[in-house]
């Protein structure tokens, strides 16, 4: 198959735009079974707060806001540079495309730190559901280890996503480096960086909805 | 003994030899071969385990096994059979084959990516099927909590990861086949010229992507709540049972779709070809397909009308369901509309297409009596249910499997398999199915509740006449596993078009060289076209 | 094909307005609006998803074939929502429980 650019042309496709546009529709297709995977936890979320939302406010109002709310920032940051990682590809501009990949690792390794800080404190409290889960002053335990479950299996399973997303930016970042991509091929990080949006847009959502609910209510 | 003939022409099965070239292949047709040998197997267990049962129940009395392995047989039989075996089933092998070839592609979009679902295909298998050999599993093949999830001791969770590795093959190869039919098409090749086994595949392919993540993320709390004692559907902590059934049939309900559809397409395709005119209502029957996928996501809920969901919602749930009766009576109306002044040859693969059409619209009609919210109550998780869904699976998806296996068997490998035996073993599929499952509706409306082996004695007589069906079938499922192994070496060599059929397969070689195509096709006229066929054969 | 590319202004312009919109559901979150409130955070986290989708995602100037892909994931995930809310709302409905 002859073609205007010989890097990576897979022997199935005629054209490199062919090959580009599969790529990105097939990353699209893979993000909406994404939503319908997380889409099964913000069920299980939406019937249990309508369940029991005195109690799921009262378990909501033990994380620490601020902390989600900084975190919520690191990611966005994290999503700023992979946008300005993916416009370095499409420029063709090696330098910057490396140094936005990494800064994108960076802040990604601080929300997972983070992260990892606020589960330790979980584990100090007793809000870890299980045999030794307590919440203070709540008559409904259960219903309050149902919120912590659920807040434990999305938090997890975000977190789990950014381990793959930050394993996929450290090939990334190592292809770029060897002078992979071009202005003309850069499939990959168009494709990585729609991935890393999309985990940084069910936090959107994992935010306002395990920090923020009932914050009013004084306690 | 290869002759001479096939010898000198390359092709993909002899463009490479040795266990590597196939367990490292990227061609879609060796990977389709590759998931033909393993739900071969996987059918053959899931038989076996269905030939314990129907001998177990053979008498009144708990005779064979305990009532605990009985559980464990049926949940096996219904594990392997829906999982393992019929969703793969006509998509992953024939899909696999001939939907690049159908669009004229070279192969598949992602070929690795095709290869991968293979493995995780074989992994989930291995995963499940060491969950069996440690001791199985209980809880029937729809997991429902909190039996599964709290009380059950047997190995749930090896056998929910199973099923979890194996969605994972399921929605990359349903993402597979979407991009491929988006972006592969040969030139010339436009939506409405696709075959209609394209177009039901490819209504499969979205419910693989939007129905499976969903028993995904399921199984993984069920797993979960075993494992930390989470409970996200434990009554005990304030969860809710209903919770799981409600994630749990938004995937399997669709889920029959992703096991019937593309027995539709074959259906479509073998009604054309042996009535040797275009599919009646082309359009709608293309369109029936995505209808069939998108209304199957609003009904899960007519499986919970006795589990205390709201009554309301039973009856919306109820009305919806009678929505899906519309594209597939449509289908049906169509199939018969083409045989209309059709020149109709009875061969094989078309005594399995009218084996399907009778059976599926039995299958379809039982279905609207359970969709029917006051009958249901009464037949709920009764025989009547197991012999619905039996002629759906069974009479619908493994009638159309194997007349699509007999259609492209000479394409595949490029031989012809012995047409009396295969018409032989057509009739006595279709015979012992009807004798082990026609009196299964009879059982369960007199009320006999599944998953029980141990029954008054006034059922006997249709259990014997069950089991004595089911013994008719397995002679008929054995039989074209022979004569297909004999073809392979001494069946008559097939030529590129033994049916006369239209579509691209027929118009490459048998079996077709690897990337396809001699030539890049280019597509000009519409699917079924059996006029311009005739004038190409008259000009060439 | 020709590829559209943003200026780092307008991305940057899209970064800060993602910070302020999270800096605002933080704070409101503390005002009893009574049942307001859950709709003004869903609002706001909805805006910000659109924003990120489409120009970090680069959703805007896609084909009208990943915009349908987008609205499908969205609408099926509505699908499961309702559905099964229809269930769980209307529950007590009967008998007045
Ligand atoms: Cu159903």
């Amino acid at each position: 198959m002859a073609s205007a650019n010989p890097l990576a042309l897979r022997e199935q496709f005629d054209t490199a735009a062919q090959q580009k546009d599969a790529s990105v529709l097939a990353m699209w297709i893979f993000l909406v079974t994404e939503i319908m995977f997380f889409g099964g936890l913000f069920l299980a979320y939406t019937a249990y707060r309508s369940f029991y939302p005195e109690v799921f406010g009262a378990a909501s109002r033990t994380l620490s806001a601020t902390i989600g709310a900084v975190n919520t920032a690191v990611l966005l940051t994290s999503s700023y540079t992979m946008v300005l990682a993916v416009r370095a590809a499409q420029k063709g501009s090696r330098k910057a495309l490396i140094w936005f990949l990494i800064l994108t690792m960076i802040f990604g390794t601080v929300f997972l730190g983070v992260k990892a800080y606020e589960w330790h404190e979980k584990f100090v409290e007793h809000h870890v559901p299980g045999p030794s889960f307590h919440l203070e002053g709540e008559p409904l335990q259960g219903q309050a280890q149902l919120f912590f479950s659920l807040y434990f299996a999305m938090t997890g399973l975000h977190a789990l996503h950014m381990v793959v997303g930050m394993g996929i930016m450290t090939v990334m970042t190592w292809r770029a480096w060897l002078g992979r991509f071009n202005a003309d091929y850069y499939t990959p990080i168009d494709v990585a960086g729609l991935y890393w949006h999309f985990v940084d847009v069910i936090w959107i959502f994992l935010f306002p909805l395990l920090y923020l609910i009932d914050r009013h209510v004084p306690k | 003994m290869i002759t001479a003939a096939l010898e000198e022409r390359e092709h993909y099965l002899n463009a490479s030899y040795g266990l590597k070239s196939w367990l490292l292949t990227k061609d879609h047709k060796r990977i389709a071969l590759l998931y033909l040998g393993t739900i071969t197997l996987f059918f053959a267990l899931g038989g076996l385990f269905a030939t314990m049962i129907r001998i177990e129940l053979l008498t009144p009395q708990p005779d064979l096994v305990s009532s605990e392995t009985y559980n464990k047989l049926f949940t096996m039989h219904g594990v392997i059979m829906v999982f393992l075996f019929l969703v793969p089933s006509i998509p992953a092998t024939l899909g696999n084959f001939f939907l690049p070839i159908m669009i004229g592609a070279k192969d598949l979009a992602f070929p690795k990516l095709n290869l991968l679902s293979w493995y995780l295909l074989v992994a989930g298998g291995l995963c499940t099927l060491g969950a069996m050999f440690a001791g199985g599993v209980d809880t029937g093949w729809t997991f429902y909590t909190p039996y599964s999830s709290t009380y059950s001791n047997t190995y749930v969770i090896a056998t929910a990861l199973g099923i979890f590795i194996a969605g994972f093959s399921s929605i990359l190869t349903g993402l597979n086949f979407i991009v491929t039919v988006h972006r592969m098409r040969a030139p010339g090749m436009t939506w409405f010229r696709l075959p209609l086994f394209v177009w039901s595949n490819y209504a499969t392919s979205l419910i693989m992507v939007l129905g499976t993540p969903v028993l995904a993320v399921t199984i993984l709390l069920v797993g979960c709540e075993r494992l930390f004692h989470i409970g996200i559907f434990d009554p005990a902590l304030g969860g809710d049972p209903v919770l799981f059934q409600h994630m749990f049939w938004f995937y399997s309900h669709p889920a029959v779709y992703i096991m019937v559809l593309p027995g539709m397409g074959v259906v479509s395709e073998l009604v054309a070809t042996f009535s040797r005119k275009r599919v009646f209502g082309y359009g709608f029957v293309a369109f029936s397909s995505v209808a069939i996928a998108v209304l199957g996501f609003l009904v899960w809920g007519h499986h919970l009308f006795v589990s205390g969901q709201s009554v309301y919602a039973g009856m919306v749930f109820s009305f919806l369901s009678y929505f899906v009766a519309v594209p597939s009576a449509i289908k049906v109306f169509n199939w018969t509309a083409t045989l209309y002044k059709g020149s109709i040859s009875y061969d094989t693969p078309m005594l399995y297409a009218f084996g399907f059409i009778g059976l599926f619209t039995m299958g379809g009609l039982t279905g609207l009596f359970l969709a029917a919210l006051g009958i249901d109550v009464h037949v709920t998780d009764t025989y009547f249910v197991v012999a619905h869904f039996h002629y759906i699976m069974v009479g619908g998806t493994l009638m159309a499997y194997l007349g699509g296996m007999h259609y492209w068997w000479p394409k595949m490998t490029g031989r012809m398999y012995p047409e009396g035996w295969a018409k032989l073993s057509a009739l006595v599929v279709f015979l012992g199915f009807n004798l082990t499952f026609f009196p299964q509706f009879v059982l369960g409306y007199l009320g006999m509740p599944r998953r029980y082996h141990v029954y008054p004695p006034e059922f006997q007589v249709l259990h014997v006449m069950s089991t004595a069906g089911a013994s008719v079938l397995a002679v008929g499922y054995l039989m074209p596993l022979v004569y297909f192994l004999w073809s392979l070496r001494y069946g008559k060599l097939a030529p590129a078009n033994p049916w006369g059929a239209t579509g691209l397969e027929w118009q490459t070689s048998s079996p077709p060289p690897t990337h396809n195509f001699e030539e890049p096709p280019v597509v000009t006229h519409e699917a079924y076209d059996f006029a311009a066929l005739l004038e190409e054969a008259q000009v060439g | 094909m020709s590829e559209h590319i943003d200026s780092i202004k307008t991305y940057t312009l899209i970064f800060l307005a993602l910070l302020a919109l999270t800096f605002i559901t933080s704070t409101v979150a503390y005002i009893d609006l009574g049942p307001l409130n859950i709709v003004v955070a869903l609002v706001i986290a909805v805006t910000k998803m659109l924003l990120v989708a489409l120009f970090f995602m680069h959703v805007r100037y896609s084909t009208k074939l990943t915009k349908i892909v987008v609205a499908g994931g969205l609408l099926w995930l509505a699908i499961l929502l309702l559905l099964t809310m229809a269930d769980f709302v209307s529950r007590g409905w009967l008998a007045g429980t």
